[in-house]
């Protein structure tokens, strides 16, 4: 332990504590910027750059300035951080960031939820000493998932951490020099080109409003105001444990039946629940694993539902394509469910049907733009928004959203069971697989539904259990450094694993690039998957294949589970993409 | 392969050859103690410590090396089972500082890495040299290699590495060709490499060539650059010493200070400490450039006054023009006034004290037609050039320094800047996450320190003393002017009207400044106002 000083107050902390670390204990906040604890983020790093220069603090008697975030405290050290001389330099950092960033905050989409416009307010920034030139940057919005406007970048390079060391993608990297130094994509190549998987998580960490989703809301508005359309939405797992904390509710609050009056009122024509495709989602894959394990397959099976995971394994593991489950991703049935099945009964023209999508995600936004997903010329589902652009489109409304009644998901395609809801959190999808492969292997009844083993935000989790007398090892990664990490062991054959879910982003879709944002140090993503573990245990019915409606799906319509038309409908194939 | 005692006899027959091949040169001599010496006065002024091979010995012949010492204080200190603690020990006794810039101990330095014990140690040799018109790593590497990599290998012996890398600018073709060659000697005559002279001593040098970034020569930088990342600096949690190259403890020095570990070696610590001051010992290499008349590197004894090289050394100022300020340390080191001059020493401590630095030794001398406010701006340029980007003030606050700087120039500043652009340069010193930001400043804190009348010249009255700033000098023709028309026949824009036998006329508004007027004119007769 060491015993040093900061504004006076005496502060004892373990060696290597930071001067930031140590004042946060005791209550004294030094603004930061570049800085960001990951461990809130179910990832086990921080993004120590060191290069805003805004937390600096005045060494006492030597009259020179320490920064906060990464210097490490010394026995006997004095440091103040209310001095005039920090203040002065912590303005001055402010200012020159501003000087060189666009200030169209009133249209920023970030407003609100900006750090450096907290960070200006906060420090009542009211001019800018030292205008000068910008270091102007076309926009890159090449892709369907994220635009780059690298104007608003203040080089704080958590993007670039959370791309190259956590999720070991690689997208982005620091190109240039000087003034015009930026982050940029390999070769300058646009986001389309690139590996980036979309997985949002640089959106997710951004400061300011210099990563972005592509926004969709708009028309999701126009296509409610055609009277020729019948528009279908559809909500992911994981919006319902979050949305309400863009409505100031408390984090892990489930809004799904306010969700569900929200969307009615706004005129969507049916209402419906991605964990009901979800639920036959795992119908599919456990079939699909039943077979693959009985027939002698290759194993293990890799879920598929992740699209960010999908286009990663298509850059990085081309030579492992064939593992991965062919199952298209929940929202991907639905939609395809919807311009078939739905269609049909409800007798409309596909054409003249709109499937909109909730998604916690990012990465969707592209997944549905896959030529494959997609039938008789009908994309599987047409429009992809996120939490975030949903709240914005109900706060448009002019409700109160916490106040609203509770509601039920339309029928027909509304019913899920508990197995369909865990889905969003990192761990679930596998134990829903396990949920139903297990009696369709066995034909016994499983007593057991919890397998606790699979739940929580470590990166990696494995368990093992026995099914016919055959243990059945089983793992998930979420992040895809990870990913990353548990493929090689597959490829290397360090063990012999018979499923494996794989999520893009550390803690799974609670954690997708399409949430909320929230800050760091907070408790947010373990208060959303608890949440998520509560709807699945308040459900009556809590396994995919028992679901009343699925079963109903597939009497009426599909037939045998990943049989032909099953195949034809609800199962893809994918693509091998260049490593850089 | 070379034993101990063979390498010595290869150093005697080697040295007699080298004799008889140098006395057939003119400008060559061989001093009482045998060792050689360039004969020019310009040379025998200086005290060549660093540089005494320069232009002297073939660098790329080992045998020539060796004849003037070269491995064999290595081969003592192995052969004599010398301790790493001893040599360390020698090394700080010497009170040798880093030549690079910042003039840290070596000795200790290379205490702290040694007191690391984990199998792999670093040794790094800084010769990313990148100070525009400064050659002094440069002429060592390629014209002494070897002294070099002897004096690296006898760093790896002292804290117990066993790799050493040799940063150095793919821009110094001569440089790296130069290298390539001596390791590959050096490792012919087991100088290198395994069980060096037969000892379990095992020391291997690799070249890593530089991409051109100047922030590459900062020692963060350099290591992040060797590993493969992009060369940016580092925050140090821990000292290089420490936690260096892939986190190992690594000693970077500068080339010049492993030709000086190499000769103190050689000659013994006292020999060194007679030479230059107490404080800084040793001598200094400088490129003296600018006005003055006789350009080139000059090596003096650390506290020889500014007056003896500018004047006894480099012949004094061109054209006999006046001395205005000399520049020391680099485009980030501070312009010294020449009122300071003949009472400036040129070691560490006296240069720091006027707001310069030794830096790695550049040195501009400025006269009389030099604008202080323009060289300013000038080095400002190529620091807002070669920022990494990485951090706020370097990348942005030395972006706005130079456009503050510029408006200067143009007139177009404004009293209130001056106060701003102080504040400024102070907190761009303070909080600037390399030595790159922090220093790069100086020049313009410096010039405004001492010549704060040209500022308020070029803002206030818009006026230029030293004539340099186009956008604030005027020519005019003045009343004895013949009427020739040679200024209206040479002026590249038409702006000079005026019938022959008259006087002329400039039109201001659509003059360029170019001067070329003012050169044609045969009776003087353009002003430059």
């Amino acid at each position: 332990m060491i015993t040093f000083y900061i504004n006076d107050h005496e502060v004892t902390v373990p060696e290597g504590t930071t001067i930031l670390q140590a004042a946060r204990e005791i209550g004294v906040e030094i603004p930061t910027l570049c800085h960001l604890d990951l461990h809130s983020h179910a990832m086990d790093i921080s993004n120590e750059n060191a290069s805003c220069r805004v937390c600096m603090v005045e060494q006492e008697g030597r009259d020179k300035m320490l920064t906060a975030c990464s210097v490490v405290a010394w026995d006997g050290l004095r440091v103040r951080t209310d001095t005039p001389k920090v203040i002065r330099t912590r303005k001055m950092m402010i200012e020159l960031l501003l000087s060189d960033h666009p200030t169209d905050c009133l249209v920023c989409f970030k407003s609100g939820n900006c750090e450096l416009q907290t960070l200006a307010q906060d420090n009542h920034i009211r001019e800018i000493h030292y205008p000068g030139a910008h270091n102007v940057c076309e926009i890159d919005d090449s892709s369907f998932s994220i635009v780059r406007d690298m104007n608003k970048c203040i080089l704080c390079k958590r993007c670039e951490t959370v791309c190259n060391v956590i999720q070991t993608v690689g997208a982005l990297t620091t190109v240039g020099r000087g003034f015009e130094t930026v982050v940029g994509t390999l070769f300058d190549l646009p986001m389309n080109e690139t590996t980036c998987t979309f997985c949002g998580q640089c959106v997710s960490v951004c400061p300011t409003g210099a990563l972005r989703g592509v926004p969709r809301n708009a028309e999701v508005w126009d296509a409610l105001a055609d009277d020729s359309k019948t528009v279908v939405v559809q909500t992911a797992p994981a919006v319902r444990v979050a949305l309400g904390e863009a409505f100031g509710m408390e984090p892990g609050t489930d809004v799904t039946g306010k969700m569900v009056t929200a969307l009615r009122s706004m005129g969507f024509d049916y209402v419906y629940d991605t964990n009901f495709a979800a639920d036959v989602t795992i119908v599919e894959e456990a079939n699909e694993f039943v077979h693959r394990f009985t027939e002698g397959g290759v194993m293990p099976i890799l879920t598929s539902c992740c699209p960010s995971w999908v286009k990663f394994i298509e850059h990085n593991f081309g030579d492992m394509l064939d593992i991965p489950s062919s199952c298209k991703s929940p929202h991907e049935m639905f939609g395809s469910l919807a311009k078939t099945y739905l269609a049909e009964r409800i007798g409309k023209d596909p054409k003249d049907i709109v499937v909109v999508s909730v998604m916690p995600c990012l990465a969707k936004k592209y997944e549905s733009e896959r030529p494959e997903l997609s039938n008789e010329g009908h994309s599987d589902v047409d429009l992809v928004i996120t939490t975030r652009e949903l709240s914005y489109m109900i706060k448009e409304t002019s409700q109160d959203f916490a106040g609203l009644e509770d509601s039920d998901f339309d029928d027909f395609m509304g019913e899920s069971s508990g197995a369909g809801s865990i889905f969003g959190s990192s761990g679930g999808v596998l134990e829903a697989t396990l949920r139903t492969a297990y009696e369709i292997l066995t034909d016994e009844v499983l007593e057991k539904l919890d397998f606790t083993t699979l739940r929580g935000l470590e990166g990696i989790k494995e368990a093992s259990v026995e099914i016919n007398g055959t243990e059945v090892n089983v793992a998930t990664a979420s992040g895809l450094g990870n990913a990353r990490e548990l493929l090689e062991r597959v490829r290397n054959g360090d063990k012999q694993y018979h499923v494996i879910e794989i999520m893009a982003c550390p803690g799974g879709c609670i954690d997708g690039g399409g949430q909320p944002f929230f800050d760091e140090g907070s408790d947010i993503l373990e208060k959303r998957m608890n949440a998520i573990y509560e709807i699945d245990k308040n459900k009556p019915i809590r396994q995919s294949h028992k679901n009343p409606s699925v079963i109903k799906l597939y009497e009426d319509f599909l037939g045998e589970p990943y049989g032909e038309k099953a195949q034809e409908l609800l199962h893809t194939s994918f693509v091998l993409r260049p490593k850089a | 392969m070379l034993t101990y005692n063979s390498l010595r006899q290869l150093r005697d027959t080697a040295n007699l050859e080298l004799k008889n091949k140098l006395a057939q040169r003119e400008d060559v001599g061989i001093k009482e103690d045998g060792s050689f010496y360039l004969t020019d006065p310009y040379f025998a002024k200086q005290t060549r410590v660093a540089l005494r091979n320069c232009g002297i010995i073939d660098p790329l012949a080992i045998d020539e090396s060796i004849a003037t010492g070269a491995y064999i204080a290595l081969a003592d200190l192995l052969e004599n089972d010398v301790p790493g603690p001893q040599i360390v020990e020698d090394i700080t006794r010497s009170g040798l500082r880093g030549r690079g810039g910042a003039g840290f101990s070596t000795g200790r330095k290379w205490a702290e890495a040694l007191k690391y014990d984990v199998e792999q140690k670093y040794i790094i040799c800084n010769g990313d040299e990148g100070d525009p018109g400064a050659y002094m790593d440069r002429s060592i590497l390629e014209q002494d290699p070897h002294c070099i990599l002897e004096g690296m290998a006898i760093g790896g012996l002292a804290i117990g590495a066993n790799k050493g890398y040799i940063y150095v600018r793919a821009e110094y073709p001569i440089a790296v060709k130069n290298l390539k060659v001596a390791i590959e000697q050096a490792h012919e005559y087991g100088l290198l490499g395994d069980n060096i002279l037969g000892s379990d001593f095992s020391f291997d040098i690799e070249l890593r060539l530089g991409a051109g970034a100047f922030v590459c020569g900062e020692a963060t930088a350099l290591i992040e650059s060797i590993e493969g990342h992009r060369g940016m600096p580092r925050y140090k949690k821990f000292r290089t010493a420490h936690k260096g190259l892939f986190q190992k403890p690594t000693v970077l020095n500068n080339v010049e200070t492993f030709a000086n570990v190499h000769m103190i070696m050689l000659n013994g610590v006292d020999w060194f400490r007679s030479i230059g001051t107490e404080e800084s010992t040793g001598t200094k290499v400088f490129s003296v450039v600018g006005k003055v008349n006789l350009a080139g590197l000059v090596e003096v004894p650390m506290g020889t006054s500014l007056d003896e090289i500018i004047y006894d050394i480099s012949g004094g100022i061109r054209d006999n023009k006046e001395l205005k300020a000399v520049q020391t340390g680099g485009p980030s080191g501070g312009c010294i006034p020449a009122e300071l001059i003949s009472e400036t020493h040129v070691d560490f401590e006296s240069l720091e004290a006027i707001g310069s630095i030794m830096g790695s030794g550049g040195m501009v001398v400025m006269d009389e037609d030099d604008c202080m406010v323009d060289i300013a701006r000038f080095f400002m340029e190529f620091t807002v050039e070669e920022s990494c980007g990485k951090c706020t003030p370097c990348r942005i606050g030395n972006k706005r320094v130079l456009e503050m700087l510029e408006r200067f120039v143009e007139g177009k500043g404004e009293e209130k800047d001056l106060k701003y652009l102080g504040d400024l340069c102070v907190v761009i010193r303070d909080t600037s996450l390399c030595g790159l930001g922090q220093a790069a400043c100086n020049p313009v804190m410096s010039t405004m320190k001492y010549f704060r009348d040209e500022y308020l010249s070029h803002i206030v009255d818009h006026r230029c003393p030293a004539g340099i700033c186009s956008a604030l000098t005027a020519y005019e023709v003045e009343e004895n002017c013949i009427g020739c028309g040679l200024c209206k026949v040479n002026c590249p824009v038409q702006c000079i009207s005026g019938e022959r036998k008259e006087r002329h006329f400039i039109d201001q508004e659509i003059c360029i400044r170019c001067g070329v007027c003012f050169e044609k004119c045969p009776v003087n007769a353009i002003a430059l106002v």
